[in-house]
């Protein structure tokens, strides 16, 4: 009997894992002793940093788009269809189109999905950059702003922690380009006590806030967005008000609908041990990506280096019979300090980051990777 | 016994403060949330926070080599 290895989810966890378990798999293919299939609501793949380069007009929407199929490895059976169901007892997952896919192996890669419909008027008031469609929106405001306060305000939680600082460096460059920054206040908030989460990134913001002219307030939860005359008000749940003319806002997110109504949690986030990556539980289940629980950033490379783990105790577990290593919680990101100068941090489980000064060469680094991303979809770098 | 735990010990980013916000917004009111949390300063942050928008501070305990703090969603 074959073995059938089910992975929910076509966003970069599930694109890695499925290329990476085709080749590392590729005998077990050959004789249809394995069977991989993959389910994604969408038959398109969108390297989502990118929206970040749409917001300022440095990267074209076309850019950022491949067909799904185009990703994968051909020995991979691919659905375009929609998941609505998950039950780990019988060893199945249902989906909208009325199939039941029985799996032995099962990789849960969901997501999650911005949802500014969580805080009252966010979405009618706020400007976001987290879809394709929202960043193209949010760029023709920007392009029309010529003098004004723009706020910047998140939800929790997020995917890509950095983003709050790089998009308030972006409009800092953005607004010095085009000779108008003396016009335009930059006002940044931010959710708990200092400006990022992350101390040293934090230490190092300050100084630089402060040499840009960026005002910001810490302790900031949105709670409500109001307009009355073209002024934005938002509230926050510490009981403070910031008005602004621009509302550049990152929504809090979610996990996949079908995690919620199949009753694995009430947020969409899926209980996963930190090392195995296993749904606590249950030893054929894998989660990877940002639709775990884990205390880590929800981040595309995360998502990539869980990935790897993943892919590699599943083809142990097949192959050997037991899974081959333990994720350490390692972590990777860029940071765009502006539009000419970039830093990177990485830590894991128990070493902290610590950010090198930024410099034009990690910029270009990023630009290049933002191009070679369709290789680590495809399981090469 | 708290209702839920989060073991955000080694968590560098989000961090424990950010687990804890998330997991305010996604409970219902009257939830008890224990928050696991290697980073000492999480024992003046957290209790800072939920003062400041009005939930209640359960407790705040020592463990072996991290903290177990205890909140309560009241709004």
């Amino acid at each position: 009997m074959a073995k059938h290895v089910v992975i929910v989810g076509g966003g970069v966890a599930g694109t890695i894992i499925a290329n990476l378990l085709a080749r590392g798999l590729k005998e077990e293919l050959s004789k249809a002793e394995v069977v991989i299939t993959m389910v994604s609501k969408d038959d398109k793949h969108i390297y989502q940093p990118g929206f970040l380069y749409v917001l300022f007009d440095k990267m074209r929407p076309d850019e950022l788009i491949r067909d799904q199929r185009s990703l994968l490895a051909p020995s991979i059976i691919f659905h375009h269809d929609t998941v609505v169901g998950i039950d780990p007892k019988a060893g199945e997952v249902h989906t909208e189109k009325g199939k039941k896919l029985k799996y032995d192996y099962l990789v849960i890669a969901t997501g999650s999905r911005p949802m500014p419909e969580l805080i009252p008027g966010l979405k009618e008031h706020g400007n976001m950059f987290y879809t394709l469609e929202s960043a193209i929106e949010s760029r023709e405001k920007l392009r029309k702003f010529e003098k004004g306060r723009i706020a910047i305000a998140m939800g929790v939680p997020h995917k890509c922690p950095v983003a709050p600082f790089e998009v308030t460096f972006m409009l800092d460059d953005y607004f010095n380009k085009k000779g108008i920054r003396d016009k335009v206040e930059i006002y940044y908030t931010y959710p708990i006590g200092r400006i990022h989460t992350l101390e040293p990134v934090a230490q190092w913001g300050v100084p630089e806030f402060e040499r840009r002219g960026i005002k910001y307030e810490t302790l900031f939860n949105m709670e409500k967005v109001e307009a009355h005359n073209g002024t934005i008000a938002v509230h926050s749940a510490e009981g403070s008000t910031v008005e602004c003319d621009l509302l550049i806002t990152i929504p809090p997110h979610r996990g996949a609908q079908a995690i919620i109504d199949s009753g694995i949690s009430n947020d969409g986030w899926v209980p996963t041990n930190r090392y195995s990556l296993k749904y606590e539980g249950y030893e054929n289940v894998y989660v990877a990506g940002d639709t775990t629980n884990l205390p880590i950033s929800k981040a595309g490379s995360t998502a990539h280096f869980e990935s790897d783990v993943v892919a590699d105790n599943l083809i142990a577990e097949i192959k050997e019979g037991h899974p081959a290593r333990d994720y350490d919680g390692k972590v990777m990101c860029f940071i765009e300090t502006g539009f000419d100068k970039g830093t990177y941090i990485h830590f894991n489980y128990t070493n902290p980051p610590s950010p090198m000064p930024p410099s034009k060469m990690i910029h270009w680094l990023k630009l290049g990777y933002n191009r070679m991303y369709w290789l680590t979809a495809r399981g090469v770098l | 016994m708290a209702d839920k735990v989060i073991d955000a010990r080694g968590s560098f980013c989000p961090g424990p403060l950010m687990e804890l916000i998330a997991a305010i917004k996604s409970n219902p009111v009257g939830t008890t949330i224990e928050v696991l949390s290697t980073d000492k300063g999480s024992v003046k942050d957290i209790p800072d926070w939920v003062k400041k928008v009005g939930h209640e501070m359960v407790g705040v305990e020592e463990k072996d080599g991290y903290w177990s703090i205890v909140v309560k969603k009241l709004k």
